[in-house]
Protein backbone atom coordinates (compact mmCIF):
# COMPACT_ATOMS: atom_id res chain seq x y z
CA UNK A 1 0.00 0.00 0.00
CA UNK A 2 1.06 3.23 -0.71
CA UNK A 3 1.82 5.00 2.21
CA UNK A 4 2.67 9.03 3.35
CA UNK A 5 3.61 11.06 6.33
CA UNK A 6 0.80 13.19 5.84
CA UNK A 7 -2.22 13.07 4.09
CA UNK A 8 -4.61 16.54 3.36
CA UNK A 9 -8.30 15.73 2.36
CA UNK A 10 -9.49 18.24 0.95
CA UNK A 11 -7.29 21.07 -1.55
CA UNK A 12 -9.39 24.50 -0.51
CA UNK A 13 -7.61 27.28 1.66
CA UNK A 14 -7.07 25.36 4.41
CA UNK A 15 -5.71 22.06 3.03
CA UNK A 16 -3.36 24.21 0.89
CA UNK A 17 -2.22 26.31 3.83
CA UNK A 18 -1.73 23.00 5.82
CA UNK A 19 0.24 21.68 3.60
CA UNK A 20 2.79 24.49 3.35
CA UNK A 21 3.16 24.69 7.18
CA UNK A 22 3.83 21.17 7.01
CA UNK A 23 5.85 21.04 4.85
CA UNK A 24 8.02 24.28 5.62
CA UNK A 25 8.40 22.39 9.08
CA UNK A 26 10.55 19.86 7.87
CA UNK A 27 8.28 16.90 6.43
CA UNK A 28 8.20 16.34 2.75
CA UNK A 29 6.00 13.36 2.21
CA UNK A 30 3.17 15.09 1.96
CA UNK A 31 -0.30 14.39 -0.46
CA UNK A 32 -3.11 16.48 -0.98
CA UNK A 33 -6.36 14.67 -2.27
CA UNK A 34 -8.94 17.13 -3.78
CA UNK A 35 -12.10 16.00 -5.94
CA UNK A 36 -12.45 18.56 -8.09
CA UNK A 37 -10.65 19.33 -11.06
CA UNK A 38 -8.47 22.20 -9.61
CA UNK A 39 -6.83 22.93 -6.48
CA UNK A 40 -8.88 26.09 -4.63
CA UNK A 41 -12.13 24.84 -3.24
CA UNK A 42 -14.84 27.27 -2.79
CA UNK A 43 -12.81 30.41 -3.58
CA UNK A 44 -12.63 29.07 -7.17
CA UNK A 45 -15.72 30.74 -6.98
CA UNK A 46 -15.86 33.69 -5.26
CA UNK A 47 -14.75 36.15 -7.73
CA UNK A 48 -15.23 39.12 -5.25
CA UNK A 49 -12.67 40.77 -4.19
CA UNK A 50 -12.21 41.37 -0.15
CA UNK A 51 -9.88 38.38 0.38
CA UNK A 52 -6.82 38.49 2.40
CA UNK A 53 -6.40 41.94 3.73
CA UNK A 54 -5.11 40.55 7.29
CA UNK A 55 -2.63 38.24 5.15
CA UNK A 56 -1.66 40.16 2.14
CA UNK A 57 -2.30 43.68 3.09
CA UNK A 58 -4.70 43.81 -0.36
CA UNK A 59 -7.88 43.00 -1.36
CA UNK A 60 -7.76 40.34 -3.21
CA UNK A 61 -10.25 38.11 -5.44
CA UNK A 62 -10.66 34.45 -4.24
CA UNK A 63 -9.23 33.07 -7.55
CA UNK A 64 -6.34 35.22 -6.66
CA UNK A 65 -6.14 34.37 -3.05
CA UNK A 66 -6.25 30.49 -3.74
CA UNK A 67 -3.35 30.81 -6.39
CA UNK A 68 -0.91 32.51 -4.06
CA UNK A 69 -1.20 29.37 -1.80
CA UNK A 70 -0.88 27.18 -5.14
CA UNK A 71 1.93 28.81 -6.29
CA UNK A 72 3.79 27.70 -2.99
CA UNK A 73 2.28 23.99 -2.89
CA UNK A 74 3.84 24.14 -6.68
CA UNK A 75 7.00 25.70 -5.53
CA UNK A 76 7.56 23.63 -2.69
CA UNK A 77 6.95 20.63 -4.67
CA UNK A 78 4.20 18.82 -2.83
CA UNK A 79 2.07 16.43 -4.12
CA UNK A 80 -1.19 16.81 -5.12
CA UNK A 81 -3.92 14.08 -6.77
CA UNK A 82 -7.23 15.93 -8.55
CA UNK A 83 -10.24 14.32 -9.68
CA UNK A 84 -9.96 12.53 -6.40
CA UNK A 85 -12.73 11.64 -4.03
CA UNK A 86 -11.38 10.45 -0.54
CA UNK A 87 -14.55 7.85 0.36
CA UNK A 88 -13.31 6.40 3.37
CA UNK A 89 -10.95 6.90 6.17
CA UNK A 90 -10.39 4.16 9.34
CA UNK A 91 -9.12 4.81 12.31
CA UNK A 92 -5.69 3.05 11.54
CA UNK A 93 -5.57 6.36 9.26
CA UNK A 94 -5.63 3.76 5.59
CA UNK A 95 -7.71 6.63 3.30
CA UNK A 96 -10.11 5.11 0.68
CA UNK A 97 -10.50 7.20 -2.39
CA UNK A 98 -11.63 6.37 -5.94
CA UNK A 99 -10.51 8.70 -9.23
CA UNK A 100 -10.54 7.47 -13.18
CA UNK A 101 -6.82 6.60 -13.64
CA UNK A 102 -6.78 4.15 -10.50
CA UNK A 103 -9.66 3.36 -9.50
CA UNK A 104 -10.48 2.76 -6.18
CA UNK A 105 -7.42 2.57 -4.05
CA UNK A 106 -6.09 2.90 -0.59
CA UNK A 107 -2.86 4.94 0.83
CA UNK A 108 -1.88 4.35 4.75
CA UNK A 109 -1.08 8.06 6.47
CA UNK A 110 0.83 8.42 10.05
CA UNK A 111 -1.22 12.00 10.03
CA UNK A 112 -4.21 12.97 8.53
CA UNK A 113 -5.51 16.72 7.89
CA UNK A 114 -9.24 17.37 7.30
CA UNK A 115 -9.92 20.03 5.33
CA UNK A 116 -13.24 18.92 3.42
CA UNK A 117 -14.75 22.76 3.86
CA UNK A 118 -18.36 23.10 4.22
CA UNK A 119 -21.52 22.75 2.20
CA UNK A 120 -24.65 24.70 1.93
CA UNK A 121 -27.97 24.01 4.22
CA UNK A 122 -30.24 22.53 1.46
CA UNK A 123 -33.78 23.54 1.18
CA UNK A 124 -35.45 20.34 2.56
CA UNK A 125 -34.20 21.75 6.13
CA UNK A 126 -36.02 24.60 5.24
CA UNK A 127 -40.10 23.44 5.84
CA UNK A 128 -41.40 25.80 3.20
CA UNK A 129 -45.29 24.03 2.09
CA UNK A 130 -46.16 23.50 -1.31
CA UNK A 131 -44.61 22.25 -5.04
CA UNK A 132 -40.83 22.29 -6.08
CA UNK A 133 -40.67 24.05 -9.30
CA UNK A 134 -37.48 24.02 -11.18
CA UNK A 135 -35.75 28.03 -11.11
CA UNK A 136 -35.27 27.34 -6.95
CA UNK A 137 -31.44 27.24 -6.38
CA UNK A 138 -28.59 27.31 -3.41
CA UNK A 139 -27.14 30.88 -3.65
CA UNK A 140 -24.04 28.90 -4.21
CA UNK A 141 -24.81 26.90 -6.75
CA UNK A 142 -26.74 30.62 -8.61
CA UNK A 143 -22.99 31.74 -8.02
CA UNK A 144 -21.38 28.72 -9.40
CA UNK A 145 -23.74 28.61 -12.70
CA UNK A 146 -23.01 32.41 -13.37
CA UNK A 147 -19.28 32.74 -12.33
CA UNK A 148 -17.51 29.62 -13.86
CA UNK A 149 -19.96 28.29 -16.62
CA UNK A 150 -21.30 31.74 -17.44
CA UNK A 151 -25.19 30.80 -17.49
CA UNK A 152 -27.93 33.13 -15.41
CA UNK A 153 -30.39 31.11 -13.45
CA UNK A 154 -33.10 33.58 -14.09
CA UNK A 155 -34.32 37.34 -14.39
CA UNK A 156 -36.29 38.17 -11.34
CA UNK A 157 -35.48 36.97 -8.60
CA UNK A 158 -36.34 36.74 -4.83
CA UNK A 159 -33.49 35.82 -1.95
CA UNK A 160 -34.27 33.65 1.20
CA UNK A 161 -31.32 34.26 3.70
CA UNK A 162 -29.13 37.10 4.42
CA UNK A 163 -25.90 35.11 4.24
CA UNK A 164 -22.69 36.58 2.75
CA UNK A 165 -22.97 34.06 -0.09
CA UNK A 166 -26.77 35.36 -1.08
CA UNK A 167 -25.52 39.46 -0.64
CA UNK A 168 -22.89 38.78 -3.20
CA UNK A 169 -25.64 37.01 -5.36
CA UNK A 170 -27.51 39.61 -5.05
CA UNK A 171 -25.21 42.54 -6.70
CA UNK A 172 -23.59 39.47 -8.93
CA UNK A 173 -26.96 38.81 -10.51
CA UNK A 174 -27.42 42.89 -10.38
CA UNK A 175 -24.98 43.46 -12.74
CA UNK A 176 -25.46 40.61 -15.15
CA UNK A 177 -29.40 42.23 -16.03
CA UNK A 178 -31.38 40.87 -13.62
CA UNK A 179 -33.78 42.15 -11.13
CA UNK A 180 -33.09 41.26 -7.56
CA UNK A 181 -36.94 42.15 -5.92
CA UNK A 182 -35.72 41.73 -2.27
CA UNK A 183 -33.72 39.71 0.49
CA UNK A 184 -35.75 38.23 3.36
CA UNK A 185 -34.13 37.46 6.63
CA UNK A 186 -35.79 34.98 9.12
CA UNK A 187 -33.94 36.59 11.83
CA UNK A 188 -33.96 39.94 13.20
CA UNK A 189 -30.01 41.09 12.45
CA UNK A 190 -28.40 39.46 9.38
CA UNK A 191 -25.72 36.93 9.20
CA UNK A 192 -24.02 39.02 6.73
CA UNK A 193 -20.72 41.31 6.74
CA UNK A 194 -22.02 45.02 7.43
CA UNK A 195 -19.66 45.75 4.47
CA UNK A 196 -21.87 43.40 1.90
CA UNK A 197 -25.03 44.40 3.16
CA UNK A 198 -24.09 48.20 1.74
CA UNK A 199 -21.84 47.25 -1.30
CA UNK A 200 -24.35 44.53 -2.53
CA UNK A 201 -28.01 45.94 -1.95
CA UNK A 202 -27.90 49.43 -0.13
CA UNK A 203 -25.89 50.03 -3.91
CA UNK A 204 -28.51 48.86 -5.53
CA UNK A 205 -31.37 49.51 -3.76
CA UNK A 206 -32.72 45.77 -2.85
CA UNK A 207 -34.57 45.93 0.09
CA UNK A 208 -33.68 43.88 2.91
CA UNK A 209 -36.41 42.46 5.05
CA UNK A 210 -35.98 41.24 8.70
CA UNK A 211 -37.61 39.45 10.16
CA UNK A 212 -39.22 37.83 7.30
CA UNK A 213 -39.64 34.40 5.89
CA UNK A 214 -41.35 32.85 2.47
CA UNK A 215 -44.16 31.30 3.06
CA UNK A 216 -45.35 30.32 0.22
CA UNK A 217 -43.78 29.19 -3.53
CA UNK A 218 -46.47 29.82 -6.89
CA UNK A 219 -45.85 28.03 -9.51
CA UNK A 220 -45.99 24.49 -10.76
CA UNK A 221 -43.04 23.70 -13.19
CA UNK A 222 -41.34 26.73 -12.73
CA UNK A 223 -41.53 29.16 -9.67
CA UNK A 224 -43.93 32.25 -10.35
CA UNK A 225 -43.55 34.34 -7.39
CA UNK A 226 -43.18 33.49 -3.77
CA UNK A 227 -45.11 34.71 -0.54
CA UNK A 228 -43.22 36.82 2.36
CA UNK A 229 -44.71 36.85 5.44
CA UNK A 230 -43.06 38.65 8.77
CA UNK A 231 -42.28 36.57 11.62
CA UNK A 232 -42.63 36.84 15.71
CA UNK A 233 -40.22 36.43 18.02
CA UNK A 234 -40.39 32.85 17.80
CA UNK A 235 -40.32 32.56 14.00
CA UNK A 236 -43.63 32.27 13.31
CA UNK A 237 -45.71 33.73 10.23
CA UNK A 238 -47.62 36.59 11.64
CA UNK A 239 -51.01 36.28 9.53
CA UNK A 240 -51.93 39.21 8.13
CA UNK A 241 -48.24 40.61 6.31
CA UNK A 242 -48.34 38.63 3.66
CA UNK A 243 -46.92 40.22 0.83
CA UNK A 244 -46.46 38.34 -2.87
CA UNK A 245 -43.15 38.67 -5.36
CA UNK A 246 -43.59 37.41 -8.62
CA UNK A 247 -40.35 36.11 -9.71
CA UNK A 248 -38.64 33.00 -11.56
CA UNK A 249 -36.09 32.49 -9.26
CA UNK A 250 -35.39 32.00 -5.96
CA UNK A 251 -31.90 31.70 -3.85
CA UNK A 252 -31.73 30.44 -0.69
CA UNK A 253 -28.61 31.40 1.48
CA UNK A 254 -29.99 29.75 4.29
CA UNK A 255 -26.60 28.77 6.29
CA UNK A 256 -23.51 26.73 5.88
CA UNK A 257 -22.65 23.26 7.49
CA UNK A 258 -19.33 21.88 7.62
CA UNK A 259 -19.19 18.70 5.48
CA UNK A 260 -17.93 15.94 8.40
CA UNK A 261 -19.83 12.60 6.54
CA UNK A 262 -15.86 11.24 6.24
CA UNK A 263 -15.02 12.34 10.29
CA UNK A 264 -18.34 10.59 10.96
CA UNK A 265 -17.38 7.96 9.29
CA UNK A 266 -14.19 7.19 11.28
CA UNK A 267 -15.50 8.08 14.91
CA UNK A 268 -13.96 11.24 14.89
CA UNK A 269 -16.22 13.00 18.03
CA UNK A 270 -18.44 15.81 16.92
CA UNK A 271 -19.41 19.18 18.75
CA UNK A 272 -22.76 19.80 17.96
CA UNK A 273 -22.88 23.89 17.73
CA UNK A 274 -20.21 24.10 15.08
CA UNK A 275 -21.48 19.85 13.56
CA UNK A 276 -17.40 20.40 13.61
CA UNK A 277 -15.03 17.97 15.35
CA UNK A 278 -14.33 18.50 18.97
CA UNK A 279 -10.66 19.59 18.75
CA UNK A 280 -7.83 20.17 21.00
CA UNK A 281 -5.15 23.21 21.42
CA UNK A 282 -3.10 20.99 18.44
CA UNK A 283 -6.47 21.04 16.38
CA UNK A 284 -6.67 17.29 16.76
CA UNK A 285 -9.30 15.07 17.15
CA UNK A 286 -10.08 12.74 19.45
CA UNK A 287 -8.40 10.37 16.97
CA UNK A 288 -4.04 10.71 17.98
CA UNK A 289 -2.79 12.24 14.49
CA UNK A 290 -6.11 13.28 12.76
CA UNK A 291 -6.62 16.85 12.70
CA UNK A 292 -9.05 19.28 11.17
CA UNK A 293 -8.76 23.14 10.32
CA UNK A 294 -10.55 25.56 8.22
CA UNK A 295 -14.42 25.38 7.03
CA UNK A 296 -15.09 21.16 8.35
CA UNK A 297 -13.92 22.55 11.65
CA UNK A 298 -16.07 25.65 12.27
CA UNK A 299 -17.51 27.48 9.17
CA UNK A 300 -15.43 31.10 8.87
CA UNK A 301 -16.35 34.10 7.14
CA UNK A 302 -12.64 35.05 6.33
CA UNK A 303 -10.56 32.72 4.31
CA UNK A 304 -7.52 35.05 6.44
CA UNK A 305 -8.53 32.68 9.18
CA UNK A 306 -8.72 29.43 7.29
CA UNK A 307 -5.33 29.77 6.69
CA UNK A 308 -3.80 30.90 10.10
CA UNK A 309 -5.77 27.81 11.16
CA UNK A 310 -4.56 25.46 8.87
CA UNK A 311 -0.90 26.68 9.09
CA UNK A 312 -1.49 25.54 12.76
CA UNK A 313 -3.11 22.25 11.98
CA UNK A 314 -0.40 22.08 9.52
CA UNK A 315 2.70 22.37 11.73
CA UNK A 316 1.02 20.32 14.62
CA UNK A 317 0.63 17.36 12.36
CA UNK A 318 4.18 17.52 11.45
CA UNK A 319 5.47 17.60 14.92
CA UNK A 320 3.24 14.62 15.52
CA UNK A 321 5.02 12.82 12.46
CA UNK A 322 8.00 13.35 14.22
CA UNK A 323 7.37 12.32 17.25
CA UNK A 324 7.54 15.63 19.07
CA UNK A 325 3.50 16.10 20.14
CA UNK A 326 3.70 14.77 22.84
CA UNK A 327 1.07 12.19 23.99
CA UNK A 328 -1.60 14.68 25.76
CA UNK A 329 -1.47 14.22 29.83
CA UNK A 330 -4.12 13.72 31.79
CA UNK A 331 -4.24 17.71 32.67
CA UNK A 332 -6.81 18.64 30.36
CA UNK A 333 -8.19 22.46 30.92
CA UNK A 334 -11.76 22.79 29.33
CA UNK A 335 -12.73 25.63 27.11
CA UNK A 336 -16.47 26.17 28.70
CA UNK A 337 -18.47 28.57 26.07
CA UNK A 338 -20.89 30.55 28.39
CA UNK A 339 -23.24 33.87 28.31
CA UNK A 340 -23.48 34.32 25.13
CA UNK A 341 -20.49 32.54 23.82
CA UNK A 342 -21.96 29.86 21.45
CA UNK A 343 -18.89 27.63 21.11
CA UNK A 344 -15.23 27.65 21.37
CA UNK A 345 -11.81 26.39 19.03
CA UNK A 346 -10.66 24.53 20.48
CA UNK A 347 -12.67 22.59 23.55
CA UNK A 348 -9.55 21.62 25.49
CA UNK A 349 -6.40 22.83 26.63
CA UNK A 350 -2.94 20.83 26.91
CA UNK A 351 -0.73 23.08 28.83
CA UNK A 352 2.35 21.31 28.40
CA UNK A 353 1.49 21.06 24.61
CA UNK A 354 0.24 24.26 24.01
CA UNK A 355 2.30 26.97 21.86
CA UNK A 356 3.52 30.36 23.80
CA UNK A 357 0.32 31.74 22.91
CA UNK A 358 -2.96 29.72 21.82
CA UNK A 359 -5.86 31.91 19.60
CA UNK A 360 -9.52 30.64 20.97
CA UNK A 361 -11.69 31.46 18.06
CA UNK A 362 -15.79 31.74 18.92
CA UNK A 363 -18.95 32.64 17.65
CA UNK A 364 -21.23 34.75 19.86
CA UNK A 365 -25.50 34.18 19.59
CA UNK A 366 -27.04 37.07 19.25
CA UNK A 367 -25.66 41.21 18.72
CA UNK A 368 -23.88 43.13 21.97
CA UNK A 369 -23.34 46.24 22.37
CA UNK A 370 -20.74 47.86 24.45
CA UNK A 371 -19.95 44.78 26.41
CA UNK A 372 -17.10 42.86 27.32
CA UNK A 373 -15.33 39.87 25.95
CA UNK A 374 -14.38 37.85 29.14
CA UNK A 375 -12.24 34.86 29.92
CA UNK A 376 -12.27 33.30 33.70
CA UNK A 377 -9.75 30.78 34.71
CA UNK A 378 -12.05 28.84 37.37
CA UNK A 379 -13.96 31.55 39.06
CA UNK A 380 -11.19 34.75 38.65
CA UNK A 381 -11.66 37.09 36.24
CA UNK A 382 -8.55 37.02 33.75
CA UNK A 383 -9.30 38.70 30.49
CA UNK A 384 -11.67 41.68 30.06
CA UNK A 385 -11.66 43.23 26.78
CA UNK A 386 -14.47 45.99 25.84
CA UNK A 387 -16.33 45.43 22.21
CA UNK A 388 -18.29 48.37 20.95
CA UNK A 389 -19.82 45.60 19.24
CA UNK A 390 -20.22 41.84 18.76
CA UNK A 391 -22.47 39.69 16.35
CA UNK A 392 -23.06 35.88 15.22
CA UNK A 393 -22.24 37.19 11.48
CA UNK A 394 -18.21 37.82 12.41
CA UNK A 395 -16.29 35.36 14.19
CA UNK A 396 -13.95 36.81 17.23
CA UNK A 397 -10.91 35.92 19.19
CA UNK A 398 -8.96 35.89 22.39
CA UNK A 399 -5.27 34.86 22.97
CA UNK A 400 -4.17 32.71 25.94
CA UNK A 401 -0.71 33.16 27.32
CA UNK A 402 0.86 29.55 27.60
CA UNK A 403 3.24 31.20 30.68
CA UNK A 404 -0.08 32.48 32.42
CA UNK A 405 -1.62 29.35 31.90
CA UNK A 406 0.82 27.32 34.36
CA UNK A 407 0.83 30.22 36.97
CA UNK A 408 -2.42 28.65 37.52
CA UNK A 409 -1.75 24.96 38.72
CA UNK A 410 -4.92 22.57 39.26
CA UNK A 411 -6.91 25.28 36.84
CA UNK A 412 -9.72 22.89 35.11
CA UNK A 413 -11.77 25.28 33.01
CA UNK A 414 -11.47 28.29 30.79
CA UNK A 415 -14.91 29.71 30.42
CA UNK A 416 -15.69 32.64 27.84
CA UNK A 417 -18.31 34.62 28.12
CA UNK A 418 -19.75 38.04 26.97
CA UNK A 419 -20.73 40.37 29.55
CA UNK A 420 -22.97 43.57 29.16
CA UNK A 421 -21.83 46.84 30.44
CA UNK B 1 -31.06 70.96 1.67
CA UNK B 2 -30.51 67.14 0.76
CA UNK B 3 -30.48 64.35 3.35
CA UNK B 4 -28.51 61.25 2.91
CA UNK B 5 -28.55 58.17 5.24
CA UNK B 6 -25.35 55.99 5.30
CA UNK B 7 -23.90 52.67 6.76
CA UNK B 8 -20.47 53.06 7.80
CA UNK B 9 -18.67 50.37 6.67
CA UNK B 10 -15.18 51.28 8.10
CA UNK B 11 -15.72 48.85 11.10
CA UNK B 12 -18.33 46.35 12.65
CA UNK B 13 -20.18 49.00 14.33
CA UNK B 14 -21.90 50.06 11.09
CA UNK B 15 -23.42 53.52 12.43
CA UNK B 16 -26.11 55.07 10.51
CA UNK B 17 -24.81 58.22 9.14
CA UNK B 18 -26.34 61.45 8.46
CA UNK B 19 -24.87 63.81 5.82
CA UNK B 20 -26.67 67.39 4.87
CA UNK B 21 -25.67 68.77 1.23
CA UNK B 22 -26.55 71.55 -0.41
CA UNK B 23 -25.81 70.91 -3.87
CA UNK B 24 -22.93 69.27 -4.46
CA UNK B 25 -21.79 70.40 -0.73
CA UNK B 26 -21.76 68.89 2.50
CA UNK B 27 -22.77 70.92 5.37
CA UNK B 28 -23.19 68.23 8.41
CA UNK B 29 -22.43 65.27 9.24
CA UNK B 30 -23.97 63.05 12.02
CA UNK B 31 -24.27 59.93 13.60
CA UNK B 32 -21.03 59.00 13.09
CA UNK B 33 -19.39 57.53 16.66
CA UNK B 34 -15.32 58.52 15.63
CA UNK B 35 -13.40 60.42 12.34
CA UNK B 36 -13.28 57.99 10.57
CA UNK B 37 -16.98 57.49 9.45
CA UNK B 38 -16.80 61.39 8.54
CA UNK B 39 -14.15 60.38 6.11
CA UNK B 40 -15.90 58.22 4.96
CA UNK B 41 -19.24 59.89 4.39
CA UNK B 42 -17.71 62.54 2.56
CA UNK B 43 -16.33 60.46 0.28
CA UNK B 44 -19.74 58.53 -0.41
CA UNK B 45 -21.55 61.52 -1.55
CA UNK B 46 -19.63 63.56 -3.35
CA UNK B 47 -16.88 60.52 -5.03
CA UNK B 48 -18.54 56.72 -4.17
CA UNK B 49 -16.33 54.38 -6.08
CA UNK B 50 -15.90 50.90 -5.95
CA UNK B 51 -13.94 47.82 -7.55
CA UNK B 52 -15.74 45.45 -9.77
CA UNK B 53 -15.20 41.86 -10.56
CA UNK B 54 -16.95 40.41 -13.02
CA UNK B 55 -16.17 37.04 -15.87
CA UNK B 56 -15.29 37.07 -19.17
CA UNK B 57 -15.57 34.27 -21.86
CA UNK B 58 -12.48 32.54 -23.19
CA UNK B 59 -12.33 30.95 -25.87
CA UNK B 60 -9.59 27.50 -26.31
CA UNK B 61 -9.35 27.69 -22.41
CA UNK B 62 -9.45 24.79 -19.73
CA UNK B 63 -12.31 26.93 -18.17
CA UNK B 64 -15.21 28.27 -20.26
CA UNK B 65 -14.74 31.94 -17.88
CA UNK B 66 -12.10 33.63 -16.42
CA UNK B 67 -12.23 35.98 -13.77
CA UNK B 68 -11.66 39.70 -13.75
CA UNK B 69 -11.54 42.50 -12.14
CA UNK B 70 -10.74 46.50 -12.37
CA UNK B 71 -7.36 47.01 -11.46
CA UNK B 72 -8.55 50.31 -9.01
CA UNK B 73 -11.44 52.09 -8.00
CA UNK B 74 -13.94 52.99 -10.82
CA UNK B 75 -17.03 55.56 -10.34
CA UNK B 76 -19.70 53.75 -8.66
CA UNK B 77 -21.84 55.12 -11.29
CA UNK B 78 -19.85 53.14 -14.08
CA UNK B 79 -20.40 50.28 -12.78
CA UNK B 80 -22.78 48.45 -14.88
CA UNK B 81 -21.45 49.97 -18.11
CA UNK B 82 -18.47 48.15 -16.99
CA UNK B 83 -20.53 45.08 -16.77
CA UNK B 84 -21.51 45.70 -19.96
CA UNK B 85 -18.36 46.39 -21.69
CA UNK B 86 -17.01 42.99 -20.99
CA UNK B 87 -20.04 41.00 -21.93
CA UNK B 88 -20.15 40.24 -25.59
CA UNK B 89 -16.21 40.20 -25.73
CA UNK B 90 -13.94 36.78 -25.61
CA UNK B 91 -10.46 35.85 -24.90
CA UNK B 92 -8.16 33.46 -25.98
CA UNK B 93 -6.53 31.15 -23.71
CA UNK B 94 -3.88 31.16 -21.55
CA UNK B 95 -4.48 33.63 -19.62
CA UNK B 96 -2.81 34.85 -16.35
CA UNK B 97 -3.69 36.70 -13.59
CA UNK B 98 -2.60 40.56 -14.00
CA UNK B 99 -3.00 40.19 -18.05
CA UNK B 100 -4.99 43.55 -19.01
CA UNK B 101 -8.02 41.39 -20.84
CA UNK B 102 -9.38 45.59 -21.87
CA UNK B 103 -7.55 48.97 -21.44
CA UNK B 104 -9.76 51.99 -20.44
CA UNK B 105 -13.00 49.90 -19.40
CA UNK B 106 -15.77 52.37 -20.11
CA UNK B 107 -13.75 55.36 -20.38
CA UNK B 108 -12.43 55.36 -16.97
CA UNK B 109 -9.14 55.03 -17.60
CA UNK B 110 -8.88 51.96 -16.22
CA UNK B 111 -8.09 48.23 -17.49
CA UNK B 112 -9.34 45.22 -16.89
CA UNK B 113 -7.71 42.47 -15.86
CA UNK B 114 -7.70 38.83 -15.39
CA UNK B 115 -7.64 37.58 -11.71
CA UNK B 116 -7.36 33.91 -12.92
CA UNK B 117 -5.28 31.67 -14.98
CA UNK B 118 -6.65 29.32 -17.45
CA UNK B 119 -4.67 27.44 -19.51
CA UNK B 120 -4.86 26.16 -22.95
CA UNK B 121 -6.51 22.52 -23.98
C1 LIG C 1 -19.77 32.26 -1.28
C2 LIG C 1 -18.69 32.54 -0.31
C3 LIG C 1 -18.21 33.84 -0.20
C4 LIG C 1 -17.13 34.12 0.64
N1 LIG C 1 -16.65 35.41 0.67
C5 LIG C 1 -15.52 35.68 1.41
C6 LIG C 1 -14.90 37.00 1.38
O1 LIG C 1 -15.40 37.93 0.74
N2 LIG C 1 -13.77 37.20 2.09
C7 LIG C 1 -13.20 36.18 2.80
O2 LIG C 1 -12.15 36.37 3.41
N3 LIG C 1 -13.79 34.94 2.87
C8 LIG C 1 -14.93 34.66 2.20
N4 LIG C 1 -15.50 33.40 2.24
C9 LIG C 1 -14.95 32.41 3.17
C10 LIG C 1 -13.80 31.54 2.64
O3 LIG C 1 -13.83 31.50 1.25
C11 LIG C 1 -13.97 30.16 3.16
O4 LIG C 1 -14.03 30.25 4.54
C12 LIG C 1 -12.80 29.24 2.73
O5 LIG C 1 -12.85 29.02 1.35
C13 LIG C 1 -12.86 27.92 3.44
O6 LIG C 1 -11.77 27.11 3.06
P1 LIG C 1 -11.74 25.53 3.23
O7 LIG C 1 -10.49 25.07 2.61
O8 LIG C 1 -12.02 25.19 4.63
O9 LIG C 1 -13.00 24.99 2.41
P2 LIG C 1 -13.29 24.90 0.83
O10 LIG C 1 -12.82 26.11 0.12
O11 LIG C 1 -14.72 24.54 0.72
O12 LIG C 1 -12.39 23.67 0.36
C14 LIG C 1 -12.68 22.32 0.69
C15 LIG C 1 -12.17 21.43 -0.41
O13 LIG C 1 -12.28 20.06 -0.02
C16 LIG C 1 -12.70 19.30 -1.12
N5 LIG C 1 -13.35 18.08 -0.63
C17 LIG C 1 -14.45 17.97 0.19
N6 LIG C 1 -14.74 16.68 0.42
C18 LIG C 1 -13.82 15.93 -0.24
C19 LIG C 1 -13.61 14.52 -0.39
N7 LIG C 1 -14.42 13.63 0.19
N8 LIG C 1 -12.57 14.11 -1.15
C20 LIG C 1 -11.74 15.03 -1.75
N9 LIG C 1 -11.90 16.36 -1.64
C21 LIG C 1 -12.92 16.81 -0.90
C22 LIG C 1 -13.66 20.23 -1.84
O14 LIG C 1 -13.83 19.87 -3.19
C23 LIG C 1 -12.96 21.58 -1.70
O15 LIG C 1 -12.09 21.87 -2.74
C24 LIG C 1 -16.59 33.09 1.43
C25 LIG C 1 -17.11 31.80 1.36
C26 LIG C 1 -18.16 31.51 0.52
C27 LIG C 1 -18.71 30.10 0.49
S1 LIG D 1 -18.28 55.89 12.35
FE1 LIG D 1 -16.47 55.01 13.33
S2 LIG D 1 -17.36 53.63 14.87
FE2 LIG D 1 -19.00 54.10 13.45
S3 LIG D 1 -18.94 52.40 11.93
FE3 LIG D 1 -17.70 54.10 11.12
S4 LIG D 1 -15.61 53.61 11.76
FE4 LIG D 1 -17.00 52.38 13.04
Amino acid sequence: MESYDIVIIGGGPAGLAAAVSAKRSGISSILILERDKELGGILNQCIHNGFGLHTFKEELTGPEYAQRFIDQVEELGIGYRLNTMVMEISREKVITAVNREEGLFEIRAKAVILAMGCRERSRGALNIPGYRPAGIYSAGTAQRLVNMEGLMPGREVVILGSGDIGLIMARRMTLEGAKVKVVAELMPYSGGLKRNIVQCLDDYGIPLKLSHTVVDIKGKERVEGVTLAEVDQSGKPIPGTEEEYPCDTLLLSVGLIPENELSNGMGVEMNSATSGPVVNESLETNIEGVFACGNVLHVHDLVDFVSEEAAAAGKNAASYVKGELRAESARTIRLVPAEGVRYTVPSTIDPDRMDETLTVRFRVGAVYKNCFVSAYFDDERVLRRKRQIVAPGEMEEIRLVKEQILKYSGLKAITVKIEEA
Amino acid sequence: MDIRNLTCISCPMGCQITVEMNGSEVVRVSGNTCKRGEVYARKEVTDPTRIVTTTVRVAGGKADMVSVKTRSDIPKGKMSDCVKALKDIAVEAPVHIGDVIMSDVAGTGVDIIATKNVSKI
